[in-house]
């Protein structure tokens, strides 16, 4: 299957199989008015399968959301169609407005205006929490 | 702006810092009295409350400060809708410091990031009640002179009692402390409190639900009420809340050196028999709660430069 290069963008890779349409809608791509390719269980050396996803434009992009979603991704940022920076993800310490606080005792639930921020508590279990009320991310 | 939202904020240097002012206040009030002339504490709870509000009021004007407070939450701005963030912006433009309790957990946070003076959590829902634990530590060192090679057992609701909690938290930093967990199944320690501060630090620890059987091996036994307003469910309530009423004859059982503590308010797992008892501690810890709060008004007050 060919997709073709971008020339102004972003390629994100070594996506863990699976993963990609998550990654899609959790950074926004669903909402946005450009070019954006997601290839789904691509053969890897690394993973086995994987899978990529192509953005055609030069828009804002959450990486900590890639961070949270699959650690193990690496972002590549393309201007003129060339590679000029390779980034690789990891578990972000902090997460603003990604997750949404469960508890319905949290302030969050009545204050609408506050950002619901999560704060990387255990690295090893993956565990976020709360910044407000520190309940366990779901 | 330095405010205490959760007992870990403090360091056990500050904790002990504060015990050494708490029993300088106690044994020379006079010194105290005017150290807050002028100041004024805002008491804003949003929640019902009488013991701990009445302690702040107590403890301010012991320093001989003033208080100013809302009469109640329903007829406060935030029955209105206004923000935790505005209601506190306001308040700090009166007062000096403020003691907020909010029904919402993390509401002291959200105050404290919004306040321009110090912001003091008197409770934030199930979360944190950081005074609470100051007044428990006051007690134990003044009853056992020391935190450390202690066994603590806490007996009742230790699921969804903050003050159980943060007390683990607040103990399991001094050196040779263990803790007997003595609840039915239902209300047992949740797992994070176990594995992420008993277990990560290598904490020695017991669970059962014998009271009895564990009670000679005390040094403390904090007793905790099993809390009508965490339940959703009245059957569950009902059936849990009798579960552990310590007695007299129960007593017999227990060392001539306990301390029996408790934050109370205790409805009936404490005989009103006990009270009498030289190893009942419960209303000397309301008394070593003020002088905590004083000792923590005076600490704030201070690195805030008033």
């Amino acid at each position: 299957m060919n997709i073709d290069s971008i020339r102004n963008g972003m390629v994100i890779d070594h996506i863990s199989a699976g993963y990609g349409m998550k990654l899609y809608h959790l950074l926004g791509l669903d909402e946005q008015d450009v070019s954006v390719a997601i290839i789904k269980n691509v053969t890897s050396r690394k993973l086995g399968k994987k899978d990529i996803i192509k953005i055609d434009a030069e828009i804002p992009v959450n990486l900590d959301v890639i961070g949270y979603v699959d650690p193990g991704a690496t972002v590549n940022i393309i201007k003129n169609g060339e590679l000029v920076e390779k980034k690789n993800m990891a578990l972000p310490t902090e997460l603003h407005n990604v997750l949404r606080c469960k508890n319905p005792r949290c302030i969050t639930s009545t204050e609408q205006e506050l950002p619901h921020v999560f704060r990387l508590t255990d690295p090893e279990r993956k565990i976020y929490r709360c910044a407000w009320c520190e309940t366990k991310a779901e | 702006m330095r405010s205490l939202i959760d007992i870990l904020d403090l360091s056990t240097a500050e904790i002990e810092e504060l015990t050494v002012m708490a029993e300088d206040i106690i044994a020379r009030p006079d010194a105290y009295a005017h150290r807050m002339a002028g100041k004024k504490l805002a008491t804003l709870f949003f929640e019902p409350s009488t013991r701990t509000r009445m302690s702040f009021e107590a403890a301010m004007y012991d320093l001989g400060g003033n208080v100013i407070s809302m009469a109640s939450a329903g007829s406060s701005s935030a029955a209105k809708g206004e923000s935790v963030a505005d209601t506190v912006k306001t308040v700090s433009c009166y007062a000096d410091i403020i003691a907020m309790r909010h029904p919402k957990e993390g509401a002291a946070l959200v105050a404290a990031k919004n306040a321009g003076v110090p912001v003091i959590n008197a409770g934030d829902g199930g979360h944190c009640h950081p005074t609470q634990t100051l007044a428990d530590l006051l007690t134990i060192k003044r009853e056992k002179g020391r935190f450390s090679n202690l066994v603590v057992g806490l007996c009742g609701d230790l699921k969804f009692g903050r003050t159980v909690h943060s007390l683990i938290q607040a103990l399991a930093r001094y050196e040779g402390v263990k803790f007997v967990l003595i609840s039915p199944e239902e209300l047992k320690v949740p797992s994070y409190v176990k594995r992420d501060v008993l277990a990560r630090r290598g904490i020695p620890y017991e669970q059962t639900t014998d009271l009895l059987g564990v009670l000679p091996d005390l040094d403390i036994l904090y007793m905790t009420r099993v809390q009508r307003e965490r339940f959703f469910n009245e059957e569950d309530y009902l059936r849990l809340k009798d579960r552990y009423i310590l007695t007299p004859e129960k007593l017999k059982a227990a060392r001539e050196d306990l301390s029996i503590m408790h934050p109370l308010p205790r409805v009936n797992e404490i005989s009103v028999a006990i009270d009498a008892d030289p190893r009942a501690c419960y209303f000397k810890q309301v008394k070593n709660g003020k002088f905590m709060r004083m000792a923590l008004i005076l600490k704030l007050m201070e690195e805030a430069g008033k």
